[in-house]
């Protein structure tokens, strides 16, 4: 029975995955303009106010804007169809209590990324802050449900691989919208990759039992979704796209100054 | 450890020296308006309000026939929230302040405030808000304090029709903030001719006094704060940005969440020259550019937008941002605005229009009228010298003035949550 849901799975992601494919075929961004038509200029145009010499902060480099700007409405229908009802459904049967200890759960078996992270940044305090947290939630924290660290005054040392990138200097490479993730760039798409490939290569690897493992994957990505307040095309704002892409450079930028 | 220890004996401490008559100061953590207008209120000094209430979003479509442009997609249905109380109870309605939407922070607490006290509350967006604009805004022109109560009017009594078999209702209050504020006192006057809810109370929170004024004030503190001005504003953004990440990186147990400013605030104190003014400034254009770029769309302006350009779902828009980002109200008032209403009627000059938007507008109204209230601060960053006395000689002692918040910023305490509620309180018994 565990291997037809396994199967299913494979199956919604490939069909995801093509839908997503689908979607954000034919992606030009430029506006329609109709050779047949004369266009009346604006009261103020762009090429009279915009200067040539002038850095605009919303400016990123987003090459692929045409994939992004698509890839970011396709996320929006996949949570609003998907993704958003299971977290509904999870947030309305269970109590905030047990959602708590969920959170605190999945934190605690990814603190080996941050673990791995802080020991490739060779941040040794805060590799050993780690795993000391993870030794206590574990223990005394009761296999993670509970976190008596930060008490103690051990507070988690959030760190991943698009961090250790940043920290040597990689730069950000091309904005993307990653289907089903979100905003990201290539260094943290890349990021994003290494530490999962890390993460299954070790820790769950002692885990043999498949359907464990594709139940903590289903169940971190809900309790993640589920924390997250963030909605697409909830700002109401007809710029967010560029607003969102602005401060996901920014936040990274704080977050590997760390 | 022993901070946590030093917090609770400090409590201790505190909850003694009160109990001991030092209470009845006013104890906002922040003296400084701007301070207060940017940090608002820390949750540690917030008023505790339950965490969860069983908030419904929903939607309606006030203009069905409406055609929408691509670019503004997903904007068409208006949302709007609801908390229902189990039995009877008065109903609040909640109108937010400008560019915010029905669910933003403030809006929230104040639902949970007067849900937690025992109201239907039904929070609307502010007809500044691209939602509102698109689906609710009969002229698409937002800014008219008269003309945009009346669509806010018309927007309750959809809700209410809609809901009105599931609640069991036995008043109808009125509440908003800052443009929301204004909003409410037109509304106010509304009804007392179309006699649809009767509000049989209306509180206003930090209104302004003249729209006009108050957006002049909020444009310079983008443009005057700025060095070297907005063509050197991509260096200021990297600046503030780099000051967060020492923040972040240096700043004890620092997080991104609702806490983030005040940690910075906490980090940095005191630095004069923190960009605050700018820091609201920005905020109040960001409001605006979604506005105007909005209206401009909608009601096919030409002002930053070609005409007759058809703009669809996943064009870039970019270069429409940066423009208005160096476009202020005054150049909005001046290039839509006015025109629209000229166009209405020729003999309109702009000295009558800026009249109307005004509570001075309404002064006879208000001042006689027992039904309303008002909570304001002395030190409200959105008003001129001499406006916070023509408001509290207008609403003589049904006016309650704190003597710091900025704007808006200390609505989460527990002395203006308890003002806010205690309105009310006073009428429901």
């Amino acid at each position: 029975m565990y291997k037809s849901i396994e199967h299913k799975l494979r199956i919604l992601t490939i069909a995801l995955a093509a839908l997503a494919v689908l979607f954000v075929s034919g992606c030009s961004v430029t506006p329609k303009v109709d050779p047949d038509i004369a266009y009346e200029p604006p009261r103020h145009k762009v090429e009279d106010t915009l200067k040539e010499t002038v850095v605009y902060a919303v400016d990123v480099y987003d090459p692929w804007e045409g994939f992004n700007r698509r890839a970011y409405t396709f996320n929006y229908y996949f949570d609003k169809f998907i993704f958003l009802p299971v977290v509904n459904t999870y947030e309305f049967i269970t109590p905030n209590y047990v959602q708590k200890r969920v959170s605190n759960f999945v934190d605690n078996v990814y603190e080996f990324d941050n673990f791995t992270n802080n020991l490739f940044q060779l941040k040794f305090k805060r590799t050993g802050i780690t795993l000391a947290r993870f030794l206590v939630n574990t223990t005394l924290g009761i296999a993670g449900l509970w976190d008596p660290a930060t008490d103690l005054g051990m507070p988690r040392q959030r760190e991943d691989f698009g961090q250790t990138l940043g920290h040597y200097g990689v730069g950000d490479g091309p904005y993307i919208v990653l289907p089903l993730f979100g905003p990201s760039n290539l260094r943290d798409a890349t990021g994003l990759a290494t530490d999962s490939a890390l993460f299954y290569l070790g820790p769950p690897n002692l885990v043999k039992d498949k359907a464990i493992r594709w139940t903590f994957t289903g169940v971190a990505a809900v309790d993640k979704r589920h924390r997250q307040s963030f909605r697409y095309y909830r700002s109401g704002s007809p710029f967010e796209y560029d607003m969102l892409r602005m401060l996901y450079k920014s936040k990274r930028e704080i977050e590997i100054a760390r | 450890m022993f901070k946590q220890l030093d917090r609770i004996l400090g409590g201790c401490l505190c909850a003694l020296l009160l109990s001991c008559g030092l209470a009845g100061a006013y104890d906002y953590p922040f003296a400084d308006p701007y301070v207060a207008t940017v940090v608002g209120t820390p949750s540690e000094y917030m008023e505790p309000l339950p965490a969860n209430v069983p908030v419904k979003v929903e939607t309606l479509k006030m203009f069905p026939e409406r055609e929408v442009p691509g670019i503004l997609w997903n904007l068409d249905e208006l949302r709007y929230s609801y908390v229902r109380q189990k039995g009877p109870a008065p109903l609040i309605f909640l109108i937010a302040g400008t560019g915010a939407s029905f669910n933003s922070p403030k809006m929230q607490e104040m639902q949970k405030a007067f849900y937690q006290a025992g109201y239907h509350v039904i929070s609307i967006s502010s007809p500044t808000h691209p939602n509102f604009i698109v689906a609710a805004s009969t002229s698409g022109v937002p800014g008219h304090l008269e003309e945009d109560s009346a669509d806010l009017y018309k927007v309750m009594q959809a809700i209410w029709q809609k809901h009105q078999k599931k609640m069991e209702v036995t008043d109808f209050y009125l509440t908003g903030y800052s443009l929301g504020a204004a909003q409410s006192a037109f509304i106010a006057k509304l009804d007392e001719q179309e006699k649809v809810f009767n509000f049989r109370k209306v509180l206003l929170i930090n209104p302004p006094v003249s729209l006009y004024n108050s957006v002049l004030i909020l444009d310079e503190m983008l443009e005057h704060n700025i060095p070297g001005g907005l063509d050197n504003f991509s260096a200021f953004y990297e600046r503030v940005v780099s000051a967060f990440a020492d923040v972040y990186a240096n700043g004890e147990n620092v997080e991104f969440n609702n806490d983030f400013l005040y940690r910075a605030y906490q980090y940095r104190n005191p630095q004069s020259d923190d960009p605050l003014e700018a820091l609201i400034g920005i905020s109040f254009r960001i409001s605006s550019e979604n506005m105007v770029f909005t209206t401009d769309v909608l009601t096919k302006a030409g002002y930053v937008v070609p005409k007759n350009l058809v703009l669809r779902r996943h064009d870039n828009v970019t270069d429409y941002s940066k423009v208005l980002g160096r476009l202020s109200f005054l150049d909005y008032f001046r290039g839509i605005f006015l025109p629209h209403f000229q166009a209405k009627d020729p003999s309109v000059t702009e000295a009558q229009l800026i009249k109307t938007l005004s509570l001075r507008s309404l002064d006879g109204y208000l001042r006689n009228s027992e039904k309303f209230g008002m909570i304001h601060n002395e030190d409200d960053v959105i008003l001129l010298p001499g406006e916070i006395d023509y408001l509290r000689d207008l609403f003589g002692t049904r006016a309650t003035i704190f003597p710091h918040g900025g704007h808006c910023g200390n609505m989460a305490y527990p002395d203006n949550v308890s003002a806010m509620v205690g309105f009310f309180a006073d009428a429901k018994n």
